[in-house]
């Protein structure tokens, strides 16, 4: 595959027809809420695109948003769209190793300095930097080397953008995300445990359509895929507002298909695009299987209480706290009655009766 | 503190202190209350004293058609929103859910869009007794801090309640985080304002129909 090649072009050599790809702009487009119109300018710019150049950096990381990206079920547009971009370094799946690899990636750099998208996964630890290297180099030295070349930054999976599991308490290695690192290069967090393969082919369409990073919410995600919560596009979402809810994983409640509120979902507070664009090819979706939302887009989702108890309850034995309260309150109480009492005889005892002389005196000047 | 951290902390520890405050606070302020107990009425009975009492606990509950005429706003929008504040917190499923994880029971839940318009109505209620606090006269020459005070507890779990339902501005962690802070902010401050009538206005009620039942009297 030449460099040179654009993008309409590799695609069309690997028998994806007019129509297909014209599909999967059409999808693009209304997925990031732009009009119809845009549809022809997306698929214009695609069509003519060079081939970005990719560098693929991995880090603290369980190689789950690889995996999530590379084994959607081929093949597909959008997977062949991924395959056409020139990754022209990442340690997983290159064939390079040792030298040759990091030799691969400096040619990336120097060759496309300044328009390369850089992705991330995984987070950086900014402990000892030998908890995590890569051919020698600490990740955050990588990081902050192949950052200052980069058009933009995309940090794929919750670990690289906000820290995921390995920041989770205690967090042993000091990670950080990408954005607590890099300050002056735009950073688009595609967050998720693992991200959803088409929100990272979007995000890559929108740069290569408009050459700039699309909206992002207040943590730096696409707005487009990001914007609303999986409670609020939630297909079981009618029987949160009816009260209808499963209280196990086996009565009847979970086989009618009820809200998994009270299982813990954390759908009410979890901003992503699961529950319109499903998993395995549009097939489901953890809440459609039956299980509630772990929250796996959001940070510090591993340190928010168990997974299995709802965001409104409390994590401590509220009714021990309430009955040593009450136990307590009766002795305080009686004591202080008790007291009271005590000032009230004694009130009584020392009151001295007024009399009429005592009257009649207050009269005389 | 991140908003997770603070949801995490208000969920647990700051909730632990609230319910210590609230259930000491409440319980010693009863037992005060008891306590000072009464003269004993050397007056022959013509009546009974515990009838009246607990009769007069319930007919109270409804307000007399003189007192509905001569102040109709305070009745209805007091009544509106005592009312409001009932469903908004005892009606809403995941209200049901926190009572039912700390003392085991639990009850049928009234749909979301109906808890939505209830809380709508009952913020315009306690804006409204606001508004008439301060333009009456007499009302404003009559209230102090601790009225101002109560009024904010009372409306601000309802306002953070609201926003956290509807999503408004913050991230849903941290929305949820605030609305619980100010349940615990109206937990703390109860025992220690007139926020008690809401135990002891049965104690009053008891303690003045058991007078009139002694007396053989209506209350």
């Amino acid at each position: 595959m030449s460099k040179d090649e654009t993008l309409g072009e590799a695609l069309r050599r690997q028998g994806i027809s007019r129509r297909g790809f014209l599909k999967f702009c059409a999808a693009t487009a209304s997925m990031m809420a732009l009009p119809p119109s845009m549809v022809p300018v997306i698929a214009a710019a695609l069509e003519s695109a060079r081939r970005p150049s990719v560098i693929w950096l991995s880090f603290q990381e369980c190689t789950g948003c690889t995996e999530s990206l590379t084994r959607s079920h081929a093949p597909t547009v959008e997977g062949l769209i991924f395959d056409t971009i020139s990754l022209d370094y990442h340690h997983t799946l290159q064939a390079a190793a040792g030298s040759a690899a990091e030799a691969a990636r400096k040619t990336a750099m120097k060759e496309n300095f300044g328009k390369y998208i850089l992705v991330v996964d995984g987070s950086i630890p900014t402990g000892n930097p030998g908890y995590s290297t890569i051919a020698g180099i600490s990740n955050h030295d990588m990081l902050m080397e192949t950052a200052k070349g980069a058009a933009a930054i995309v940090a794929v999976g919750t670990c690289a953008a906000f820290g995921g599991i390995p920041q989770a308490n205690p967090n042993p290695t000091g990670a950080v995300s990408v954005s607590d690192l890099v300050h002056d290069k735009p950073i688009i967090n595609v967050s998720g445990c693992p991200p959803i393969p088409v929100v990272i082919t979007g995000v890559l369409a929108h740069f290569l359509t408009f050459g700039t990073i699309p909206e992002l919410d207040d943590q730096g995600r696409p707005m487009a895929y990001y914007g609303k919560s999986i409670h609020d596009r939630c297909y079981r979402r009618p029987f949160y507002d009816k009260g209808l809810f499963a209280e196990t994983f086996d009565d009847e409640g979970a086989k009618k298909g009820w809200c998994l509120y009270k299982l813990g979902c954390k759908g009410p507070v979890t901003y992503n695009a699961c529950a319109t664009t499903k998993w395995n090819e549009g097939t489901s979706f953890p809440i459609e299987s039956g299980h509630p939302c772990l929250g796996c887009s959001e940070p510090g989702f591993w340190d928010a209480g168990s997974f299995y108890r709802a965001i409104s309850t409390p994590t401590e034995d509220i009714a021990k706290t309430a009955v040593y309260s009450v136990g307590a309150g009766a002795a305080a109480g009686v004591a202080l009655g008790a007291m009271n009492r005590a000032k009230q005889r004694r009130a009584v005892e020392t009151h001295e009766k007024v009399t009429i002389d005592d009257l009649e005196k207050e009269k005389q000047p | 503190m991140s908003e997770t951290e603070l949801l995490l902390w208000v969920r647990g520890p700051g909730l632990q202190i609230a319910t210590v405050i609230l259930v000491l606070g409440v319980v010693v302020r009863i037992l005060q209350t008891i306590m000072l107990g009464r003269k004993v009425n050397l007056a022959a009975a013509r009546g009974s004293a515990v009838a009246g009492g607990l009769r007069t606990i319930v007919t109270r509950s409804l307000p007399d058609t003189c007192t509905l005429q001569r102040s109709t706003f305070t009745v209805v929008a007091g009544y509106l929103f005592h009312i409001g504040l009932f469903v908004t917190l005892f009606l809403f499923a995941p209200h049901i859910l926190l009572f039912d994880e700390v003392f085991g029971i639990s009850w049928p839940a009234l749909p979301t869009t109906v808890i939505d318009a209830t809380a709508v109505v009952t913020i315009i209620a306690l804006l409204a007794v606001l508004a008439h606090r301060v333009k009456d006269p007499v009302l404003r020459f009559l209230s102090g801090f601790q009225d101002y005070l109560v009024w904010f507890v009372t409306i601000l779990p309802l306002l953070t309640g609201y926003i956290a339902f509807h999503r408004i501005g913050l991230s849903p962690p941290g929305l949820i985080a605030l609305h619980i802070l100010s349940v615990e902010l109206l937990m703390v401050v109860f025992p220690f304002t007139k926020l008690m009538h809401a135990v002891s206005l049965f104690m009053a009620r008891y303690y003045n129909g058991a007078i009139a039942g002694y007396k053989g009297v209506h209350s």
